[in-house]
């Protein structure tokens, strides 16, 4: 044994020698064994974390999935400029132009392309009794920008077909029907439903149907050369803002809004001035409010259960800086455990509420914001723990 | 105080140290000029009643605690002036710790509580893990590297803390009561081995102790009173006479004899401080 011995020193001195020596490092050690050592502690602090990153992504993909309801339209219309009735709050809150913006905007130098749109509210008879209402969206379906996607049966072009209308089969149940086939009224006309799609939400909960913009000015008691909005798309080498500023000498009394401009505006009157988005945004604060006071409180017991050891390691000569990397590591250590989780708990109700019309959108900016923000809220939670072991008296290793 | 030891290294000294808690009515002065040494090679024992200032003074000889005033000098560097991290540094560079209730980390093996201390200290070595068996081998425990210290007896626990404190070399080891909670065979095995770790002729090793059977392990034995060294001795050993320093000196003027080291072992123990840990003696 102390021949054994002899040899390991040497073996190590020879090894100094030759610059192979490192410095030990043992803070992650340490602190992924205070962590695991006691195990309710650890169960209510992932608790706290996975309560937090749940909520906070529910709430968050809420708030993207109402956007993207909001938008949707939007978003599968492939405009530079829209005119739209002055004043008008969102796509979704229509009322009609005053008439032949389209031709005028066909004679406006930059302007390759214009297109009505007809959106308007409208009553739907079900087959078998009631009403409800829903908002009827009519476009050039063969041509223009904005047409119905996501098609599950029947086909766009047969919307050309006499009173053809397609309605989104997540809305079924709303409009009394079961099928592709089925007939109902639309403002005591019949329509039958030529093409389904599906997934297509508004966030009114009204349901969306589209159908051709003839029979869509039609149904609504338009004049054909009137239309909700006219979408326009800009020449390859036209300038977005003059081409702008001549539209708006044309055509009094409306707005000239850019797509984006409409997408903010209509995005911020439903989630802002309504208060959902405010009330959203609350609840996801609120999941971080919980999840750092849980985790603050947890850490802050850990370290008071281990301040022993804390004082231990000062008197040893640790810095205050090793001490606190402990903490934070054992932080840390959390934060990646407690997303973890999280995570998968978040895409399972994700998953468990597809279909309905609970719209929630996990996006993998929102999983590296909520990854920060796990991170950031556990590194928080450490500070009260960090102050506790800042003032431990090494002194109090000793006995008295 | 004038140095009679003139051919030892001194690794660390207390020029007239005082020490003053609360402030008026409140003040307490635990220590009121304390002037110390301690010299490379040797085991001195810190002894005195309660309340006679040992524990403040080990946590400035610690460099735990500041003085209010006086100056302390650990392996030629001096505290004074230091805060708390420049404390620290001194600390981890210089000095090791054996606590009365072995501190060790429960959660960590006995060679992960070497490491530890490895860490604390930044000190670089190969391969840690078998650097830290080569410490608990010098300690007789490389058998128990692995065991947690809720699996270790008492005495093994101590001599974990002893290994831990030898981790990183440091010139001067300090021990809080080493013997307090230990039975008397484990007692003497502790003593040994602290008094084998201070034949290391580049570190000094402090006890601070009430345990009267620790004397006979002391080279020196110093004694507080009231704040201030009231005196210090050199136990007779191998025959010669014990040098008192102090008219106020009043150990037994033949004090026992330490059993041999290699006599007192616990089992595990064969050849106490081998390989890296090994004190070379005293020519």
């Amino acid at each position: 044994m102390q021949a054994q011995a002899a040899d390991t020193g040497a073996l190590l001195a020879a090894e100094n020698a030759q610059g192979k020596a490192k410095i030990v490092r043992m803070a992650g050690k340490l602190a992924y064994r205070n962590l695991f050592h006691d195990r309710l502690s650890l169960i209510v602090t992932l608790t706290g974390i996975v309560f937090s990153v749940v909520l906070v992504a529910v709430q968050c993909g809420l708030y993207i999935g109402s956007e993207t309801m909001i938008a949707a339209m939007l978003d599968n219309s492939k405009g530079d400029l829209w005119v739209v009735p002055f004043g008008t709050k969102s796509f979704d809150d229509p009322s009609f132009l005053i008439g032949h913006e389209k031709y005028a905007a066909l004679s406006t130098p930059g302007i390759a392309k214009a297109e009505d749109l007809v959106v308007g509210f409208a009553g739907w008879r079900k087959p078998k009794g009631g009403t409800t209402a829903v908002l009827i969206i009519g476009s050039d379906y063969e041509h223009g920008s904005l047409k119905p996607w996501n098609i599950k049966q029947g086909s766009i072009a047969e919307l050309a077909e006499p009173f053809a209308v397609a309605a989104d089969d997540t809305y079924f149940a709303d409009l009394g029907i079961d099928k592709l086939g089925d007939t109902a009224e639309i403002n005591n006309t019949r329509v039958r439903v030529s093409a389904v799609t599906h997934g297509i939400r508004s966030f009114t909960t009204l349901p969306y149907v589209f159908m051709s913009l003839q029979r869509a000015r039609q149904l609504l008691d338009a004049a054909n050369t009137q239309a909700s909005y006219t979408l326009v798309r800009l020449a390859p080498d036209a300038n977005l803002e003059s081409v702008r500023a001549d539209l708006n000498d044309r055509l009094k009394d409306r707005e000239i809004l850019t797509q984006r401009e409409f997408r903010n505006r209509s995005v911020d009157y439903w989630l802002f001035q309504t208060g959902a988005g405010s009330a959203l945004i609350a609840g996801a604060a609120l999941g971080m409010i919980v999840g750092v006071v849980i985790v603050a409180q947890t850490l802050y017991s850990s370290t008071k259960d281990h301040l022993n050891e804390f004082a231990t390691l000062r008197a040893l000569g640790a810095s205050a800086g090793y001490i606190h990397k402990v903490i934070l590591i054992q932080a840390i250590m959390s934060a990646f455990l407690g997303y973890g989780i999280g995570m998968i708990l978040s895409l399972l109700v994700i998953w468990a509420t597809k279909g309905t019309t609970l719209l929630i959108i996990m996006t993998p900016g929102l999983a590296l914001l909520l990854f920060a923000l796990t991170l950031g809220m556990c590194i928080i939670a450490a500070i009260s723990a960090i102050f506790k072991v800042t003032r431990i008296d090494p002194a109090g290793v000793f006995s008295r | 105080m004038k140095d009679r030891e003139p051919n030892r290294k001194t690794l660390l000294e207390a020029k007239n140290i005082v020490k003053v808690f609360g402030s008026g009515a409140y003040e307490v002065r635990p220590l009121k000029g304390v002037n110390l040494r301690l010299y490379a090679g040797e085991l001195t024992l810190l002894m005195g009643p309660s309340g006679s200032g040992k524990t403040t003074l080990l946590s400035i000889l610690g460099c735990i605690l500041s003085p209010t005033e006086g100056e302390l000098v650990v392996a030629g560097n001096s505290t004074a002036g230091l805060d708390a991290e420049g404390l620290a540094k001194i600390r981890r560079r210089h000095v090791g710790f054996v606590f009365q209730g072995y501190n060790l980390f429960p959660t960590m093996t006995a060679s992960e509580n070497v490491m530890l201390a490895l860490d604390v200290r930044a000190a670089p070595v190969v391969d840690p893990p078998k650097h830290a068996v080569a410490a608990l081998t010098a300690v007789g425990l490389a058998h128990r590297a692995e065991a947690f210290p809720s699996k270790l007896s008492g005495g093994e626990k101590q001599r974990v803390a002893i290994a831990r404190a030898l981790a990183g070399r440091p010139s001067v080891i300090l021990a809080d009561e080493p013997t307090a909670a230990l039975d008397a065979e484990n007692g003497r095995a502790v003593m040994a081995l602290l008094q084998e770790v201070a034949k290391d002729p580049n570190r000094a090793v402090l006890a601070v102790t009430h345990d009267h059977r620790t004397m006979p392990y002391a080279d020196r034995i110093i004694r507080i009173e009231d704040g201030v060294i009231s005196s210090e001795s050199r136990p007779k050993k191998d025959g010669m006479p014990p040098a008192a320093h102090d008219e106020h000196h009043h150990e037994p003027q033949s004090a026992p004899t330490p059993p041999h080291p290699e006599t007192t072992q616990p089992a595990g123990i064969e050849k106490p401080l081998r390989g890296r840990y090994r004190i070379r003696r005293n020519a």
